[in-house]
């Protein structure tokens, strides 16, 4: 691009991990066989194929459950205490690990290394940890402490490790033993947390791994013996599982889809804003269900704001996830790569105006650009849908009532962005949005003691905190 | 020559007005040996959704109230009740078949739970939400706000109390309601609504339909603007809670499942009624200069 910040490839090592050829099912401590028909997980940024992974079928699954029941038994007996400490052992492996974990997590999924090994493995580590210290302090939560039994838990491919952790910590904490099934495309980084598991020398079938796609899925959820599903991943999948467990004793946590507003108000720090809009919506390729996709600019600095994020996003380096220097990686799958194309095409078809940065994309592999939108109404479908990619909406409004009513007009309610300098401005938004995250004059942000969660049909229950326990006690 | 009385005329309660059911039609409400006790309004679809109206128009004012605000409206609903304790006792001997004191102390709960929860709404916040402290420089709170609008069918059996334990706990916390009264004892319901509309309770806040769990639930079920939705009201009928609970999948409604049978009302609640119609906003800010 002939810009002054050219910097030389600076590629991390693939040398600290061993991919095998193929994988198996974690089941009872070791890894067994599945009777599904195996299944290739790619590297998204190149189509390499990396191993073949086992497909759990309804034997599979009913196995995983019995061996996770087996282990409840001693499990949830065991003193608070001694629970912790193989927690603890977790967190401690997870940090030693941690570069062949990064490197892993950014082979299988596409996101550039410097998230996976800045952002998405430290928080796993400090998962384990925080929900360690609970697990003999669970009276003082509020919620009993009784833990519910077998948890079925189903995870997406846009943060593989980190919605692990989001999930077997606070159900292990708790005296919960589980059944987690990864994503289809990204199970690499969840059958090594098993070898963790193993060096941990955790109880056998205290955490059980399940690889496959949505009929795995749905032989968990539906299995008679689970007490508690917890689901991470779209709506319309939420919907279903809502319906499967209807009628059952079953506890639900659902974290669904959103289409959050970040709305920079004409007193923001604008360079800051530009930051967090940045941060918001090209994180992790877009792929974030919090990502702040729809843009609000007060109408008197949006020319302003959308000349200067034009600017940041030319200087954005599209490319290998495995570069230190890399800001956005690769799109996870072709499958979402067509949705994402679908969707901007249809933006562009209902009449808004598509802006993408200047950049080249590689040859191989599933690549878009940094996009954004502009005349862009509430009612396109860019900016009423998730489109789970890098793409921006943007639209402009004029006082603090009419921003709120655009931002709460939507079916999702999951987060939402705020920028201005003034403080009552602030609370007085935080107050009037209808999500379960509010990020004032930052975005995406994420910790273990901060409660997760959305409202409306971005699902229900929260993770993380003192909160994330209620969903795993009785 | 003896007078003859003038009697009530039994209807719906719907945005702080009491209008006869659109449908025009009434049912018959019987006494305890199943005597002719009065016709009841019985609430068709479009009474329904005329409620759910009125309950999303009144939200964002009733959910902006301060919680002490809050908690002086319920704890004024308790005073009236109080006032009104004949009409009451009266009402409940009537429904219920129970003795005038056993009416009595039925009514001395109801209104202890009224007065029970009317103190939760300032205090529920310092209880469920906190500070998180998080690992970097940032102010993090979470607290409870209200999911929104609540469906409720109300217990069968406890035509008050049972009412006023769903009721309650679903408005303290700023939600409003539509709920759907006992339909074979509906006519204490009707009463609690007159309480309601001169208790300083906003119109639209509780909507009291009286008629049907069976036939209004699948309307307030499948609704879109319907947040959540409250089966205690169809406890011991696990098909037809399941069917309830499969269309509230349709825009995930916060569901209370039905229990298997109608709880003891007259045991001290836990905070499950209250919390599982709230939702938790956490929101972050820079620590800096």
């Amino acid at each position: 691009m002939g810009t002054p910040f050219e910097y030389a490839p600076a590629p991390e090592s693939r040398s600290v991990v061993d991919i095998k050829p193929s994988y198996g099912l974690f089941v009872g401590g070791e890894f067994v066989d599945g009777h599904g028909k195996a299944f290739k997980t790619v590297n998204p940024a190149t189509e390499e194929v990396l191993a073949e992974v086992a497909e759990a079928d309804e034997h599979d699954v009913d196995h995983a459950v019995k061996a996770a029941r087996r282990a409840h038994r001693t499990w949830s007996r065991m003193p608070g205490a001694e629970r912790a400490k193989y927690l603890y052992r977790i967190a401690r492996i997870i940090a030693e690990r941690s570069r062949e974990l990064a490197v892993l997590e950014s082979i299988d999924n596409g996101k550039p290394i410097k998230e996976s090994r800045d952002v998405d493995v430290p928080i796993v580590s400090a998962h384990f940890f925080y929900y360690a210290g609970w697990a003999d302090k669970l009276k003082y939560a509020g919620y009993g402490e009784q833990s519910l039994g077998v948890a079925a838990q189903i995870i997406p491919w846009n943060f593989p490790l980190l919605m692990l952790a989001w999930k077997v910590a606070p159900a292990l904490a708790c005296g919960n033993t589980v059944v987690l099934k990864p994503a289809e495309t990204t199970p690499l980084t969840a059958l090594l947390f098993a070898e963790i598991c193993q060096q941990a020398d955790l109880p056998a079938g205290v955490v059980n791994i399940v690889t496959g796609a949505g009929s795995t899925g749905q032989a968990l959820v539906a299995h008679p013996d689970v007490d508690k599903v917890a689901f991470t991943g779209s709506t319309d999948v939420g919907k279903q599982i809502a319906r499967t467990v209807a009628g059952t004793d079953k506890r639900v946590t659902l974290e669904l889809g959103g289409k959050a507003a970040n709305i920079v108000f004409d007193d923001a720090p604008i360079d800051q804003a530009v930051e967090g809009i940045v941060n918001g919506i090209f994180f992790n390729q877009g792929h974030v269900c919090c990502a702040g996709s729809r843009l609000l600019v007060q109408e008197s600095v949006a020319d302003d704001v959308l000349h200067r994020l034009k600017r940041r996003m030319a200087t954005l380096r599209v490319g290998d996830p495995l570069d230190k220097n890399t800001d956005v990686g690769a799109i996870n799958s072709a499958e979402q790569l067509a949705r994402i194309r679908e969707l901007s095409d249809i933006g562009e078809a209902e009449g808004a105006e598509r802006w993408s940065a200047p950049c080249e994309l590689p040859s191989h592999g599933y690549w878009f650009p940094p996009t954004l939108f502009t005349d862009v109404t509430q009612a396109h479908r860019i900016a009423r849908e998730e489109i789970f990619g890098p793409v921006l909406s943007v639209l402009t409004f004029r006082t603090p009532a009419e921003a709120v009513a655009k931002a709460n007009n939507t079916p999702y309610g999951l987060s939402a962005g705020v920028w201005t300098d003034k403080g009552s401005l602030i609370l007085k938004m935080a107050n009037a949005l209808r999500a379960g995250v509010v990020w004032a004059n930052t975005f995406n942000k994420f910790d273990p003691t901060s409660p997760f969660g959305g409202y409306k049909e971005s699902g229900y229950g929260r993770e993380g905190g003192r909160h994330g326990l209620e969903a795993y006690l009785r | 020559m003896t007078r003859a009385d003038v009697r009530k005329t039994y209807k719906l309660y719907i945005g702080g007005a009491f209008p006869r059911s659109e449908s025009g039609h009434t049912y018959v409400a019987h006494d305890a040996k199943g005597r002719f006790l009065a016709n009841a309004a019985l609430a068709s679809r479009k009474d329904a959704r005329d409620a759910v109206v009125a309950a999303r128009g009144a939200f964002s004012g009733w959910a902006g109230r301060t919680a002490y605000n809050r908690g002086q409206v319920v704890y004024r609903i308790a005073e009236v009740v109080e006032d009104r304790r004949p009409q009451f006792v009266d009402a409940l001997a009537a429904t219920e078949g129970l003795s005038a004191r056993a009416a009595g102390a039925a009514l001395d709960t109801a209104i202890d739970r009224l007065v029970w929860y009317a103190g939760w709404a300032d205090k529920l916040t310092q209880v469920v939400g906190n500070a998180n402290p998080v690992s970097g420089p940032y102010f993090n709170l979470s607290t409870p706000e209200p999911t929104g609008v609540v469906a409720v069918l109300a217990p069968q059996e406890s035509s008050l109390l049972g009412l006023l334990s769903v009721v309650a706990p679903v408005i303290v916390t700023g939600n409003t309601c539509v709920v759907v009264s006992s339909f074979e004892r509906p006519l204490p319901a009707v009463t609690f609504a007159e309480v309601l509309a001169t208790s300083d309770v906003p119109a639209g806040v509780v909507n009291v339909l009286t008629g049907d769990a069976e036939a209004l639930g699948p309307w307030l079920a499948s609704h879109m603007d319907v947040n959540a939705l409250d089966l205690t009201g169809v406890a011991g009928r696990p098909d037809l809670a399941t069917d309830l609970e499969v269309a509230a999948a349709d825009n995930l409604k916060r569901v209370r499942r039905a229990p298997a049978a109608e709880p003891d009302w007259t045991l001290e609640p836990d905070l499950d009624a209250m919390t599982d119609f709230l939702e938790t906003k956490t929101v972050w800010h820079p620590i800096g200069v």
